[in-house]
């Protein structure tokens, strides 16, 4: 059970409180109004951040004061998820081990998760000599490679066409769903939401509300989503 | 968190650097018999204002279209120049000097071409000797520091003004000067800094009433009139100029945001046709002609003094070359340390002390050590330490500003991803900084061997007989009017600065380039 337990988060003129649960295994996007603080929301989970008060609790863990790297999830960005100077296979090693002394066996595993994502073959490539919609999958089999319980993305796939990010969000379903990961997903758009997520936090006027059924939210959504949707 | 041990090394570097500074500083301060400047005193601190700031001003304003024409041109030689560029300011100071005067002295070139053409002699002694000398040191500086400005301008950006339909004065008002903008003040600032405490150049070029710098001054009264009180205090007052420009160079060239990563990708900048690929030739030209002519004179010259090499050239070789490679590890290594904690957003201070030394100057520094153990320990015992000190104190600033863009643009571009898989501690140096920031490291590394290897200033203070540098050597024998033979140690010297330079250098571009 992933927990933020009265966390609150303020800089300057901003400030953010949550005070939910999630049960594992739920898939569930983040939506709200650009500045709201969704990025800093996930920022504050994943340890780059670090909240005023309040506690972030996964499965009887509290992983408040741990640093990112320790902390058991793994994040996506909107893009820079893979380092330009190391090949796939070093990229997907680095969920392995970050300093990438890789047994045989682990070189095993990189294949099988190249090949999961349909980039078999593709390990010697460096990011710049593939496409976007591929370096998004080999950043979803380093996700596969880490398996850890939780993961965060940041609106990811956003430069992606329509077509390839329905596709990539449901990678994202499978990958999720083989790792048993529960997953928040930061988004701005309601079809992404719509598709992916059972569940969605709205985050508007300082307050990360508790996640609620994506398609009733949707349906007659309060007063600050409507505005946000532009109804 | 896991960054925090490091934050505390560089915390108790950058506590120990102050101390190294403001020590001496406080000890001179402490044996400064009052401030009371004489009319030789105002006009020395005149002068030193006034070459100092128009060689900075002269030097920038060259840089700027050599730097562009070298940014957006593609041609046979660039990287060769480019190299170059490095060239002069790794000169040792003294033997630039003997190559400038080969081309623009009494006998020399210039005026025997203008002779021949019934032109006036031009003399380069005075203001304007030193200023050439000065736009000859620091203008390739200036042009590095700006041509990596431009080079830092992500390719995406170019592109996205190509797509829009971007002339080359589009390109220039809506790219390049927003980064010339937050580039120049810097550069200015830290070549002021550098011309503030000009010494060989006053030496050899300047002199006299109208063309003394207070750094010559101090030289003077301790050589001269042995008034170890008046040159304390002439060092307290060079040293509170240089603090005001050291508080100058650090707000302006403060440098915040850094351009957004591209990936790695050829240039997409589209050289101009028309005039512009004329001018840009002639800046071209120009700068390699400037550049060149000094060096080809001094090799010139040099050549014949070979055969006529005293033997103890070798031992004071391998005595420089030794402290050139300590020196250039030291500061590169305290140099990430402080620009990898100020990036991950580490106390300001910590910068401050990297670019303090800027502020003192490396006679102030040296004779303030001295004074400091003087009651223990002899200056011939002190000469090397104190001058590999002195020489790590001094590269520090530069080796500072070379490293803390590239490593600020690592952290926004790849600090999170590295922290969410973490990737911490040597691993992250091995797979992260190295491969990504060797081409500045082996720059840094390399300027810093080399500003040892010809540094000539705290040395011939304290050195004894055996304890004699390759520079030192040359004066020693220049002083001795044998002309043949310092030219001869003057072409090793300059032969294994370049070499320690270039060896550093390439290593670290062929590294990050792999």
């Amino acid at each position: 059970m992933f927990r933020l337990d009265n966390l609150v988060l303020a800089q300057k003129d901003f400030r953010l409180t949550a005070d939910w649960s999630i049960r594992p295994g739920a898939k569930v996007a983040v939506i709200g109004p650009s500045g709201a603080g969704k990025s800093s929301l996930l920022a504050a989970i994943a340890g780059f951040y670090q909240p005023v008060s309040g506690r972030v609790w996964l499965d009887q863990r509290d992983l408040t004061a741990l640093p990112p790297g320790e902390r058991p999830l793994s994040v996506l960005f909107q893009d820079q998820n893979l380092f330009p100077h190391l090949t796939l296979a070093q990229n997907l090693g680095l969920g392995i081990r970050p300093d990438l002394r890789l047994s045989a066996e682990d070189h095993r595993r990189i294949d099988a998760a190249l090949e999961r994502v349909q980039l078999q073959g593709l390990g010697k490539r460096k990011p710049a000599e593939i496409s976007g919609g591929q370096a998004s999958r080999a950043a979803l089999a380093r996700v596969l490679l880490r398996a850890r319980p939780l993961l965060l993305l940041d609106e990811p796939f956003a430069a992606l066409g329509p077509a390839l990010k329905s596709g990539m969000l449901d990678l994202l379903a499978e990958v999720a769903a083989e790792s048993h990961a529960t997953v928040l997903m930061v988004t701005h758009d309601p079809g992404d939401a719509l598709q992916f997520a059972d569940e969605t936090v709205l985050v508007a006027d300082g307050v990360a509300h508790p996640p609620a059924a994506t398609a009733a939210l949707f349906s007659s959504p309060p007063e600050a989503l409507a505005a946000y949707l532009g109804r | 968190m896991a960054s925090r041990p490091r934050s505390l090394g560089a915390g108790a570097i950058s506590a120990g650097l102050l101390a190294l500074i403001l020590g001496p500083i406080a000890a001179v301060a402490f044996h400064a018999g009052g401030l009371s400047l004489g009319a030789a005193d105002l006009a020395a601190l005149r002068f030193t204002l006034l070459q100092a700031s128009l060689s900075a001003l002269i030097s920038a304003a060259l840089a700027v279209p050599v730097a562009k024409a070298l940014a957006r041109r593609r041609f046979p030689g660039r990287g060769l120049l480019i190299t170059l560029m490095g060239a002069p300011f790794l000169l040792p100071v003294i033997v630039a000097v003997m190559g400038l005067i080969t081309v623009f002295g009494q006998a020399g070139w210039i005026n025997s071409l203008g002779q021949s053409l019934g032109l006036p002699r031009i003399s380069i002694y005075g203001l304007h000797g030193v200023l050439i000398a000065h736009v000859f040191l620091n203008l390739p500086l200036a042009v590095r520091m700006i041509l990596q400005g431009w080079l830092s301008i992500p390719a995406e950006r170019f592109r996205l003004g190509q797509s829009l339909g971007f002339t080359p004065r589009d390109i220039a008002r809506h790219i390049e000067r927003p980064m010339l903008a937050q580039l120049l003040p810097g550069v200015l600032a830290s070549i002021f800094a550098i011309c503030l405490t000009s010494f060989a150049v006053a030496l050899t070029l300047g002199g006299g009433p109208a063309a003394t710098t207070l750094e010559l001054a101090i030289y003077q009264a301790i050589r001269f009139e042995f008034d170890l009180a008046h040159a304390a205090g002439l060092a307290l007052l060079q040293t509170g100029l240089g603090a005001v420009a050291a508080l100058l160079a650090w707000q302006l060239a403060g440098m915040r945001a850094g351009p957004g990563a591209g990936l790695d990708r050829p240039s997409a900048l589209m050289p101009p046709t028309g005039w512009r690929r004329i001018a840009d030739g002639f800046w071209l030209i120009f700068a390699a002609a400037f550049l060149l002519l000094p060096l080809t004179a001094m090799a010139l010259k040099g050549l014949p003094g070979l055969t006529a090499l005293p033997a103890s050239v070798w031992p004071a070789a391998l005595r420089s070359v030794t402290v050139a490679l300590i020196s250039a590890f030291l500061t590169v290594t305290l140099g990430m340390i402080l620009v990898g904690a100020v990036a991950r957003g580490g106390a300001r201070w910590i910068e401050f002390s990297a670019v303090l030394p800027l502020a003192a100057s490396g006679m102030v520094l040296g004779i303030g050590l001295f004074l400091l153990v003087r009651p223990w320990i002899g200056p011939a015992q002190l000469a090397l330490p104190v001058t590999l000190l002195v020489n790590v104190l001094m590269a520090l600033p530069f080796v500072y500003r070379l490293l803390i863009t590239p490593a600020r643009n690592l952290e926004a571009d790849y600090g999170r991803l590295a922290a969410s898989l973490g990737l911490v501690g040597f691993a992250r140096i091995r797979l992260l900084t190295w491969p990504r920031m060797a081409a500045p490291i082996g720059f840094s590394a390399g300027l810093s061997a080399a500003l040892s290897m010809g540094d000539l200033g705290v040395i011939a203070l304290f050195a004894a007989p055996d304890q004699v540098t390759l520079p030192l050597l040359v004066q020693h024998l220049l002083g001795a009017y044998r002309i043949q033979a310092a030219a001869g140690a003057a072409l090793v010297l300059v032969a294994l600065s370049f070499a320690l330079f270039w060896l550093l250098d390439a290593g670290g571009r062929y590294v990050q380039a792999r």
